[in-house]
């Protein structure tokens, strides 16, 4: 009863620092949202979110591309999924939902990718939905040949990560910054890496899923 | 005004839904809740006009985190049965 109280005084205070903080804050948007909204038209894109994560401060995304890689790592040094997914090829009716749903599902990441560089969307919304669209297969027991390809499922894993550093250092040959597209052309350039980063995204979060490294090992 | 009333009642069903999924005694039934969480947390970033933030919740706070969270518990379970075979009742005693 007391640790009960306790909690929820403790919580009640949080949330009203949280509110006061909240009611502090100033309210003309500040720091630097003018500034990146005026380099917006050379950023390649037109959309603010996609170009602080993608050109302003590609660096950041690099680094949070390496973190989900690191997440599968570790999940898949601590243990071999023993999960064996029930084999519901047998099931007619949710066979013939995922033909229908999966090409949907590949399609609306593909849009989402696309449309991030002039509207909410990009690679981690795709790469997510991607996501959803591995774990279905791999529910549904369609994938157990291709999880025993251990060579290439490392390397879409790691293909958002290398793709990302190879384009950091083509630029930095290019314009002598990392990731600092040449003038005028980042559009094309973001791309290349949110493709990349979505297949790594989208693999990492569904076989996460499978809680551990699937497949045979000797 | 509209709006208001709507944001209103979506605060309040927000919190109102985190308390009982924190509180559920049955653990699917949690689950659920944590899902249908996600969703009205979507739908409160479109209202403050983060609809960045509502994709990413939606496919991944709701549907992912869910999907992971209900094989977590089907372990559980399993991993219960095992350890405690001879179940009475047949359900789990102590969850």
């Amino acid at each position: 009863m007391m640790r009960r109280l306790s909690i929820g005084v403790l919580s009640i205070a949080l949330l009203a620092a949280l509110g006061w903080a909240v009611r502090s804050l100033p309210p003309e948007p500040s720091g630097l949202t003018a500034a990146s909204l005026a380099k917006l038209p050379e950023s390649g894109v037109t959309n603010p979110v996609t170009a602080v994560l993608l050109n302003y401060r590609g660096y950041d995304t690099l680094l949070e591309v390496g973190v989900l890689l690191l997440a599968i790592v570790g999940v898949w040094s601590l243990r071999r999924s023993e999960w064996a997914a029930a084999d519901l090829r047998g099931r007619p009716l949710l066979m013939s939902l995922l033909r229908v749903l999966l090409p949907v599902l590949v399609l609306a990441a593909g849009y989402l990718l696309w449309i991030g560089a002039f509207a909410p969307g990009g690679a981690f919304q795709g790469g997510a939905l991607l996501g959803g669209a591995l774990v279905l297969v791999i529910l549904g027991g369609l994938a157990r040949r291709w999880l025993q390809r251990q060579r290439g499922l490392r390397l879409g894993l790691a293909l958002g990560v290398l793709v990302f550093a190879a384009v950091g250092a083509a630029a930095k040959a290019l314009t002598g910054g990392l990731l600092q597209y040449p003038a005028g052309s980042g559009g094309p350039w973001i791309l290349v890496i949110e493709s990349a980063a979505m297949i790594s995204i989208g693999l990492t979060l569904g076989l996460l899923y499978c809680g551990g490294r699937p497949g045979e090992d000797p | 005004m509209m709006l208001q009333v709507f944001d209103w009642i979506l605060v309040l069903v927000l919190v109102a839904l985190a308390w009982r999924c924190l509180n559920d005694r049955d653990l699917f039934r949690a689950v659920i809740k944590f899902i249908a969480l996600g969703l009205l947390l979507a739908v409160a970033w479109v209202r403050l006009r983060a609809p960045d933030v509502a994709l990413a919740e939606a496919a991944v706070g709701s549907g992912l985190t869910g999907a992971l969270i209900l094989s977590a518990r089907v372990r559980m379970r399993r991993r219960e049965r095992a350890a405690a075979p001879h179940n009475p009742s047949g359900r789990e005693a102590a969850r």
